[in-house]
């Protein structure tokens, strides 16, 4: 039983994890429409980065904050490479975000080399009904919940969120009103490199990274994010949530090397029953 | 015909392409303060692409859009924000003046179209298509213009519905002394609403004047109105008299003074 509430609590964290990347991955495609195959470089830029300046003897809280705002600016530099010249289509853009994610692993393996990473977190662990659970996923877990509870304030009762929400339910209406939907987008982009950068600064101290833990991040982050089309945070973040509990559970009581396996396989199933669903609804709206 | 009083909209020798297809071809025409002016033409004519050259959506190819104070838009098919209630789409009307105080007080638009306020909350997705197209009226209000770009304002609404609308547009130009160009295909509202107009065909204005002048064109008429040849040529001055079908139609608002001063204006040029 204490294996299993240390699984589910650490699954829980991990999936947090996902969830806060999904939400990028959402943020960006409801305002853009892109899917951004770069949302991965985020995280691991950020965690290295945290890393690089814990050493450099800044204080925790501030090194997190910092490379938070360093994946920030990296979504921003995405963003306006990808969307930046008007008329750009979200199909040439993902396209670009993917180039772009594999030119990211050149500067990083320059910068931190191409070993795994890691940095201390919130040390330690608690007794929690007879299962030890490291500090850190609690830390992980609460981030989160404060993280999803100021982005659905965010879209849901300001000015400039609703904005956002605006160009991703209609960009012509939101272009007549005088919203700069390209600009938004670059908005959107930056809100969600902060959004995998925190991703990024919380795991690291769980998941040692390197340059390509992107492709595991960006995996795990899409499949959460599929299950709500790509559009809508709340299913995403319970499709992370799962998909980190079943990971750790695959882990745990199976074989770790398959968890990717289990990401992919629940990627699939959910692609397939999206698309059959939306052909149902298609044949139902032609009669 | 050109109006007597300032133009708060003037479009000089404009034109549009997309790619090497020309949209707008030497397109010119003037919206006076308080005017009230049509612009007909069918499908595929270029009156889209004249909306967006103004509304600067698309950049114009050559020529120049003068916008003299505030323009807002009612765009074709009401193009709501479908996921977000009826208020959050009137504040988001008020986006080029946030950080004006009162800006997004939207109590203003619910006094002119009271029919709006019982619905405030539901999302406007759900409205029907008159609701819709006075939530689309609301928002542009919010941006407090001084002309109102209003784009196919009967597409997809009953007659009854759409009457109701015409009322309402005239009310906001006599009443406030609102500018509004009225882009149509359905020639006999927009001419019975509007005091002179302009005809839109394959990117080229073809035909200009009065509203009856119009009306009464052989050409207008066989294409445009359902009706036989009448007498006068479009181009020329014509006298105010009856509509096509008969019924007493108002002057052209020329003479009715715009709202305040120009806030932001705006010129545009290739």
């Amino acid at each position: 039983m204490s294996d299993f509430l240390q699984y589910l609590i650490s699954g829980l964290a991990v999936g947090c994890g996902f969830a806060l990347l999904a939400s990028g991955l959402v943020t960006i495609h409801r305002v853009t429409r892109v899917v951004n195959f770069a949302q991965g470089m985020f995280a691991v830029v950020a965690g290295l980065t945290a890393g690089s300046l814990l050493s450099a003897g800044l204080p925790h809280g501030l090194a997190e904050v910092a490379a938070v705002a360093v994946a920030g600016a990296a979504g921003l530099l995405v963003g306006l490479i990808a969307t930046g010249r008007r008329g750009t289509s979200a199909q040439s853009a993902l396209i670009v975000t993917l180039g772009l994610g594999f030119v990211a692993y050149a500067v990083e393996i320059m910068i931190w080399g191409d070993n795994p990473r890691s940095h201390p977190g919130l040390g330690g662990s608690v007794q929690f009904a007879g299962a030890f659970v490291q500090k850190q996923s609690f830390l992980v877990i609460g981030v989160t919940a404060v993280v999803f509870a100021a982005l659905w304030l965010f879209f849901n009762r300001s000015y400039p969120g609703k904005a956002l929400s605006a160009c991703a339910s209609n960009p012509y209406a939101a272009r007549a009103v005088g919203i700069d939907v390209t600009r938004m987008g670059l908005v959107a982009f930056a809100l969600g490199g902060m959004l995998g950068g925190t991703a990024g600064v919380l795991l690291t101290p769980m998941l040692p990274i390197s340059y390509n833990s992107d492709v595991l991040l960006i995996t795990n982050g899409f499949a959460a994010a599929v299950l709500g089309g790509l559009n809508r945070p709340g299913p995403a973040l319970a499709g992370a949530l799962v998909l980190g509990v079943a990971e750790a559970m695959v882990a745990g009581y199976y074989e770790a090397a398959y968890q990717t396996v289990v990401a992919l396989a629940l990627m699939l199933a959910i692609m397939i029953w999206q698309s059959s669903r939306r052909t149902a609804l298609q044949e139902e709206t032609a009669r | 015909m050109t109006p007597v009083v300032p133009p708060v909209v003037e479009v000089g020798d404009l034109v549009v392409r997309y790619g090497t297809a020309t949209a707008l071809d030497r397109v010119s025409l003037t919206v006076g303060a308080g005017e009230l002016v049509a612009l007909v033409g069918p499908n595929g004519a270029g009156k889209s692409s004249l909306v967006n050259a103004i509304m600067g959506i698309v950049r114009p190819a050559s020529g120049r859009v003068r916008v003299s104070g505030r323009v807002a838009l009612v765009p074709e098919g009401r193009q709501m924000f479908g996921d977000l209630s009826v208020d959050d789409n009137l504040r988001l009307g008020a986006w080029r003046r946030r950080g004006r105080p009162g800006a997004r007080d939207t109590s203003r638009v619910y006094e002119v179209l009271p029919e709006l306020t019982r619905v405030r909350h539901q999302r406007a997705g759900t409205l029907s298509g008159g609701q819709q197209q006075m939530v689309a009226f609301g928002r542009a209000l919010m941006a407090e213009p001084d002309v109102v770009v209003v784009d196919e304002l009967s597409l997809g609404l009953a007659p009854m519905v759409t009457a109701g609308l015409a009322e309402h547009l005239r009310s906001l130009n006599a009443g406030r002394g609102l500018a509004v160009l009225l882009i149509e295909q359905n020639a006999r509202l927009a001419l019975d609403l509007c005091g002179r107009g302009y005809v839109l065909e394959a990117g080229r204005i073809r035909a200009q004047g009065s509203a009856d002048e119009l009306a009464r064109s052989a050409e207008v008429a066989a294409a445009y109105l359902g009706g036989p040849a009448t007498t006068a040529e479009p181009g020329g001055s014509g006298p105010e008299g009856t509509g096509p079908d008969g019924t007493k139609r108002g002057a052209a608002k020329g003479g009715g003074t715009g709202p305040g001063g120009a806030v932001s204006g705006r010129e545009a040029r290739p």
